[in-house]
């Protein structure tokens, strides 16, 4: 194939990653901005998101479109009330202390896995696209639904901006996420704002899920390399800068549909794992992310 | 007299501590360790470890290997057992981990004190634990298909007696590929050991042939999105050889259709893709009319042996190839069957060797060895099979599925000939 062609597709294959990837690791980066703490089990929040989108739509029949539609919607709310949950039972419970809540994440990564592992089982089951359409270009052809992932992402992406810069809901977040014991003296509920922060989070992670799933499969499993890319995403970006994790997003997703192509997929990941070095070295708040206080 | 007797209770011997000692003493010999010595040892277990693929990446193989080594057991038993003993299965799971299948097989020999450990599947997990087999001097019975075994790679105490290994697979398809499908071939195959074995052995079968292969493309197990290696498909392949093994698979399919759309080279592919799949789950439309090879058919055919047809019902699988109590369910029917075999081996062997416990396993190493032909039949429904013991490694033929009609129908089925190749180890040559 010619160098165009290749090119073309590699950018394609890289925006596909970052627009799953930036949601993703937008809800990882919320959760430690606000809450300030470090949630494991972000990985096993986007597998139950694909689990539960492959349990709603195989039990509508009919029009796929219907059953996507539907796992679009409930998926995350059911995600978003699960981590909820957990948070409210177990993260309030530790007091947010940072180590405990690495463990009691970590516990509740196993849990997740193994109880989708469970009642799931473990084969990977594939979710039927909402629409099949074949986008023949001269040189290859190319899913249309990968297309629309881009641009269903992206208009998540402007929404959480809007509500997270434009609305009361996340002018409280910000607060919180500024000066938590201030906030707490101007009446605002920081306790319920860290649970809906964590079940916001976890929603994202759900919704990325059910956007990839048509494409990828359900699999108890899935949900490790998302952890792993977010956690490279966010550290990149800047933790809890909305703008740094997209960035960072479209950065590490780009430069590994192109890399991959054109060299090895080993390298892709050998190179964004040295960014991350770097980064952690000469600029340990990310590229967006401003220092602690 | 009387004053004395009474005594005895408060000079120490109270009664809570003679119930206590009578009910200890009871223990004992309710005890399993008791009653082996007091009866004749031909009644106890003969023990089987399974190192089971509960969990990790192996575990809808696992599960489907669970159950036809379950159904092959209970039909062993209803028959007599082995030597007049009972079979039982002691499962643990090995996470499909090397690391952990070694302590597992560890755990067999010296926790549960099994008789042989039996089952493992995955190749990398069978390479970790074979060396545990051997210090442990614990016959390993897998069912693998990695060319490991036969390769002299590991050591005596490892066997594949039911399922025949991928370099005689590959060799014995690679004809009829080249004959039918055409002669430039770009392989796509997973980056470890099982892949490797496909990549050294079709190329030199293929070239035999008057084929070649034009361009190999590793892909790492962990992959989840495949089409930005598509490009490195050469223009001018005829077949695309292609075996991925993982939860990947099906969005490996759909991308290659994705790809190619209706202008396609010949694909052929081994089912191993495929095993637990449905073959018709969305996307995988584009694999309609491309051939696979199968260990044992999926679908029930139309010329199915009696003894096919009693082993699929013993398994419980539909002519789908699908569970009888789930039609959702896919199994890997192409290559469990192993299970079923090897057992029936383990049984034969252990007649042989008049088998009667741990301190004859190196009997039982020397009786598998000395097996030569396994007849079709109820113990071997997959067809009859020869048996190397030299190399420790099984032969028997081979099928090439064509997905039609949203089935696969066998279309060849190989010779044993076909997949024999120039034996590179000895293993009897090694101590026991």
């Amino acid at each position: 194939m010619a160098f165009f062609p290749h090119l073309l597709l590699a950018t394609l294959e890289g925006l596909v990653t970052s627009a799953v990837l930036a949601l993703t690791a937008l809800g990882l980066s919320l959760v430690f901005g606000v809450m300030r703490i470090v949630n494991v089990a972000h990985g096993e929040f986007f597998m139950l998101g694909a689990v539960l989108a492959w349990a709603i739509t195989s039990a509508i029949s009919g029009n796929p479109a219907l059953g996507f539609a539907l796992a679009l919607v409930l998926s995350p709310l059911i995600v978003g009330a699960i981590a909820w949950i957990a948070e409210r039972l177990v993260l309030r419970r530790i007091e947010y202390n940072p180590e405990a809540t690495i463990v009691a994440t970590i516990g509740l990564l196993y849990i997740i896995q193994q109880l989708a592992l469970t009642f799931y089982g473990p084969e990977a089951r594939p979710v039927t696209p909402p629409f099949n359409y074949r986008i023949q270009l001269p040189w290859f052809g190319y899913s249309g639904y990968k297309l629309s992932i881009i641009a269903a992402s992206a208009l998540l992406l402007l929404a959480t901006w809007f509500v997270l810069t434009r609305t009361r809901i996340g002018l409280i977040m910000r607060a919180t996420q500024y000066d938590r014991e201030t906030a707490l003296a101007f009446g605002i509920p920081v306790g319920r704002v860290y649970g809906a922060v964590f079940a916001l989070g976890a929603m994202l992670a759900a919704i990325a899920a059910v956007l990839i799933v048509p494409i990828q499969q359900a699999h108890y499993l899935m949900g490790l390399d998302p952890l792993l890319l977010s956690f490279i995403v966010v550290i990149i970006g800047g933790l809890g800068s909305l703008r740094g994790t997209v960035i960072a997003a479209l950065l590490i997703g780009v430069s590994d549909g192109i890399i991959s192509v054109f060299f090895s997929p080993t390298l892709a990941k050998i190179i964004a794992t040295l960014v991350v070095a770097m980064v952690l070295v000469f600029r340990p708040q990310g590229l967006f992310g401003t220092a602690t206080k | 007299m009387t004053k004395r007797f009474f005594d005895i209770g408060k000079t120490g011997l109270s009664r809570r501590t003679a119930l206590k000692g009578i009910a200890a003493g009871a223990g004992l010999m309710a005890a399993p360790g008791f009653v082996r010595y007091s009866q004749a040892q031909s009644s106890a277990p003969i023990k089987i470890g399974f190192q089971a693929h509960r969990t990790g990446i192996g575990a809808a193989y696992g599960r489907w290997y669970e159950k036809t080594t379950n159904a092959a057991v209970k039909l062993i038993n209803d028959a007599g057992g082995i030597n007049g003993r009972p079979v039982e299965i002691i499962v643990e799971d090995d996470g499909t981990d090397p690391k952990r299948g070694a302590e597992v097989v560890a755990k067999f020999a010296s926790q549960h004190k099994t008789d042989i450990v039996f089952g493992t599947l995955f190749s990398h997990v069978v390479v970790g634990s074979a060396p545990t087999a051997g210090e442990l001097k614990i016959p390993y019975y897998v069912v693998s298909e990695g060319y490991h075994v036969a390769s002299g790679k590991l050591n005596r105490w490892v066997f594949q007696p039911g399922i025949t290994d991928v370099r005689s697979q590959v060799t014995s398809v690679a004809p009829w590929v080249a004959a039918n499908l055409g002669k430039k071939v770009t392989m796509i195959y997973p980056d470890y050991a099982f892949g490797y074995d496909h990549r050294d052995y079709f190329a030199p079968a293929i070239k035999a042939q008057g084929g070649e292969v034009v361009a190999q493309i590793p892909i790492p197990p962990t992959e989840s999105s495949f089409t930005k290696y598509l490009p490195q498909i050469p223009a001018d392949t005829e077949v695309l050889y292609h075996v991925m093994v993982g939860p990947g698979v099906l969005t490996f399919v759909k991308e290659l259709g994705e790809f190619y759309g209706s202008n396609k080279p010949q694909l052929f592919g081994f089912i191993d893709s495929l095993e637990a799949v449905d073959i018709n789950s969305p996307g995988l439309e584009f694999l309609d009319g491309s051939h696979f090879w199968e260990g044992s058919p999926r679908y029930a055919q139309a010329n199915d042996s009696e003894a096919q047809k009693a082993y699929r019902a013993a398994v419980g699988i539909d002519d789908n190839g699908a569970s009888t109590t789930d039609a959702k369910d896919v199994s890997t029917a192409a290559h469990m069957f192993g299970c079923w075999e090897t057992l029936y081996v383990i049984k034969k062997a252990m007649e042989d060797s008049g088998y009667k416990g741990p301190e004859d396993r190196a009997k039982l190493v020397e009786a598998t060895e000395a097996l030569t032909k396994f007849k079709e039949g109820p113990e071997h429904p997959q067809g009859d099979k020869k048996f190397n013991g030299k190399l420790h490694q099984v032969f028997g033929h081979q099928n090439i599925s064509k997905v039609e009609g949203g089935k696969l129908n066998v279309v060849h089925r190989t010779s044993i000939e076909d997949g024999l190749y120039e034996p590179e180890a000895d293993y009897t040559t090694q101590p026991l």
